[in-house]
């Protein structure tokens, strides 16, 4: 049989070398997708980390690029004084208004997990620490611990607890100064756990609570065995976070006591601004800064383990 | 063990009266089935059993005791739920062991409790695992095992086959069929499958719009529906309707309409009385219907349209037009029809059911 040429309509088939397609490699495309993000984080994370590296081991001042020293400035730091009390400040303070946010922030979002008349407009407007600019909170807060005319010791005066002008000296004593920023941290901190932990806890299905009622569990019981261990994932990536946030908190200190006083409250970041661009030994403010690093980092790996670990419970 | 006593109850929601006064009595040992279409109240009722739900009005007693007031701990029940509710946090073992714990049994006990119950549902083999890393169906095993190592008075079943695949389904449903022979503990179990309630329930109760519509043993149920609802709902495929006249000519009752016109079986037209010259719904399940031949008399039987024939093997399912109304007729498999085919079906005057056509009541 004779074979006639079938005419192949246009562009059926097209043989031949592919024309090149370079984005077509899931590699190169990787790639490019992740290039605005690494120029971002190099350009405002790694670089400034690794200058603030370089400028902790000179003796650079403002006004004098400095020599480089190696480790003088951590040595010095380590028989300083401030530092030592800036360290224990800095745990005392992450430590006690992370247990207090956590345990506020767990009964808010309890209650706020039930049903009841305007839910919605409730759980906005816890919310509201949250939004207010931190500066203008702080400075509304310095305002109401003022001793002689603000609104906390009148409270006190009026309910009887303090008499006329022996007021508590909120922010001029060093321990009530202390005890005054982890007030307004926790107010500022709670909505945070509240929201995380409602929204937690509404993964959690009410039949398991139900099912642990009709099975004899108390409602402590309930929350002991069914609802806490269920919202420990929850819970530990929020406690990172707030660590890691309070940790290298700077806002609420700078504005309501700078330090004082007597560097009673100074944390780290406080210090380290202080060092550096307040007395202008900008090595020293950077060996500080960086001083937070491997405990900031120590912190965070062990939660970031203890999370993987309840996570494949 | 112990009897149950529904009386009279209502569940009302700000503004919504989910259950509009329920009674039912189940006695001890008895396996009830409450069945009907989702928002029947069959589960608000279970719930308001279970202590899960206040109840607005009425009373609900376990044994003779109201428990109206007790929390769900303290009624002695247990409830298998529709998506299991296994504690995932916990081992199968500890799921089991739960109620048991929370009760204070001592340790030797609970052991004895919980592997004589896995004995009993063969997951013996899972006791170490974590609910997700099992399947439907055992999980929905455990959730029964956690439910009977506390010997309750009262088993309560929500749905608790609905999220399982059809194969599974039939295989649980034979399952706890023979827990309940084995155990012999009062049952209530809802669901919206009327097979399912067919086959488990020693007796039936079918729901609606918040109502109980009929309280029977199954077949009382498939055989004498009480209204024109519980006739449809139980049996599949469900039973036909058709709306007619019912008239008399020389002394013999016929419900007739454009398409049919069916004589009444003497028994049912006995009662037809008050009925004479008004419509009625006529109603013939799909089993009562049979491919006529020459000597079916004229008035049982009728004619209809192929529309879509239903292999099954055993059976034939016939989807048919007889007149402006769609009707379904199961016939041998030996029968051969095309669609658009006109053929001519013949009553089995046996299955003829009759309802009223505004109240809806049998007939």
């Amino acid at each position: 049989m004779a074979t006639t040429a079938i005419p192949v309509p246009d562009g059926t088939i097209i043989v031949g070398k592919p024309k090149w397609r370079p984005l077509e490699s899931e590699g190169n495309l990787a790639m490019l997708l992740l290039l605005p993000t690494v120029a971002l984080l190099g350009m405002f994370i790694a670089y400034p980390f690794v200058r603030g590296i370089l400028l902790a081991v000179t003796n650079s001042k403002v006004g004098q690029i400095g020599d480089f020293v190696g480790f003088e400035n951590f040595a010095r730091l380590l028989k300083d004084p401030i530092f030592h009390a800036v360290v224990y400040n800095t745990f005392l303070y992450t430590f006690v208004t992370t247990i207090f946010k956590l345990i506020l922030g767990l009964w808010l979002a309890l209650l706020l997990n039930r049903d009841f008349k305007f839910k919605a407009f409730t759980r906005a407007f816890i919310l509201l620490p949250f939004i207010v600019p931190t500066v203008l909170a702080c400075f509304a807060w310095k305002w109401m611990f003022d001793p002689t005319f603000a609104v906390l010791n009148w409270m006190l005066f009026k309910l009887g607890i303090v008499a006329a002008g022996a007021g508590v000296n909120w922010l001029g004593d060093g321990d009530m100064a202390m005890l005054s920023i982890m007030i307004v941290n926790i107010w500022r901190g709670v909505p945070f756990f509240a929201i995380s932990l409602m929204a937690g806890l509404q993964t959690i299905s009410p039949d398991l609570g139900e099912a642990a009622a009709i099975d004899g569990a108390k409602p402590w019981q309930r929350f002991w065995y069914i609802t806490w261990p269920l919202l420990m994932p929850v819970t530990m990536v929020v406690v990172l976070f707030s660590v890691i946030q309070t940790f290298s908190d700077f806002q609420i200190v700078y504005v309501m006591t700078g330090g004082g006083p007597a560097n009673a409250t100074h944390l780290f970041a406080t210090y380290a601004y202080q060092l550096g661009v307040g007395t202008g030994l900008l090595s020293q403010g950077a060996a500080v800064s960086l001083a937070m690093f491997p405990l900031l980092f120590g912190i965070v790996i062990f939660q970031l383990m203890y999370i993987r670990r309840v996570e494949t419970r | 063990m112990s009897s149950v006593t529904i009386r009279q109850v209502h569940k009302r929601y700000d503004d919504f009266h989910a259950v509009k006064g329920v009674s039912l009595e189940i006695k001890d040992k008895e396996f009830v089935v409450l069945v009907g279409p989702s928002g029947c109240g069959k589960t608000t009722t279970l719930r308001m059993v279970a202590g899960l739900e206040t109840i607005s009005e009425g009373d609900i007693m376990i044994g003779n005791k109201v428990v109206n007031q007790l929390p769900p701990m303290d009624r002695d029940i247990a409830m298998v739920f529709q998506n299991y509710a296994l504690y995932p946090h916990m081992t199968v073992y500890d799921n089991m062991a739960f109620g048991l714990k929370m009760r204070k049994f001592d340790k030797a006990e609970i052991a004895k409790r919980v592997n004589n119950a896995a004995d009993i549902l063969d997951i013996k083999d899972h006791l170490g695992r974590k609910p997700r890393m099992l399947s439907g169906g055992q999980r929905q095993r455990v959730a029964l095992g956690r439910a009977i190592v506390r010997n309750p008075q009262v088993f309560l079943f929500d749905e608790p086959l609905s999220n399982l695949d059809a194969k599974l389904r039939v295989q649980m449903r034979v399952e706890i069929k023979k827990l309940h022979q084995r155990l012999a503990t009062t049952s209530i179990y809802v669901t919206h499958d009327q097979v399912e309630a067919m086959t488990l329930g020693d007796r039936v109760v079918v729901m609606k719009d918040g109502l109980i519509q009929q309280v029977g043993e199954p077949l009382e149920l498939y055989n004498n529906p009480a209204n024109k609802y519980v006739a449809g709902f139980i049996g599949s495929p469900a039973m036909n309707f058709a709306d007619t006249m019912i008239e008399e000519a020389g002394g013999v009752v016929y419900a007739a309409n454009p398409t049919m016109r069916i004589r009444v079986p003497e028994q049912i037209a006995a009662r037809m009385g008050p009925h004479k010259d008004k419509p009625a719904t006529l109603g013939i399940r799909p089993e009562d219907l049979r491919m006529a031949n020459g000597a079916d008399p004229e008035d049982l039987s009728f004619d209809a349209v192929v529309e879509v024939a239903e292999q099954l093997g055993s059976e034939i399912i016939l989807d048919l037009k007889a007149g402006g109304s769609a009707m379904v007729a199961s016939v041998e498999p030996t029968v051969r029809v095309k669609p658009q085919q006109k053929i001519r079906l013949a009553i089995n005057p046996a299955g003829l059911r009759f309802f009223d056509a505004t109240t809806e009541a049998a007939i």
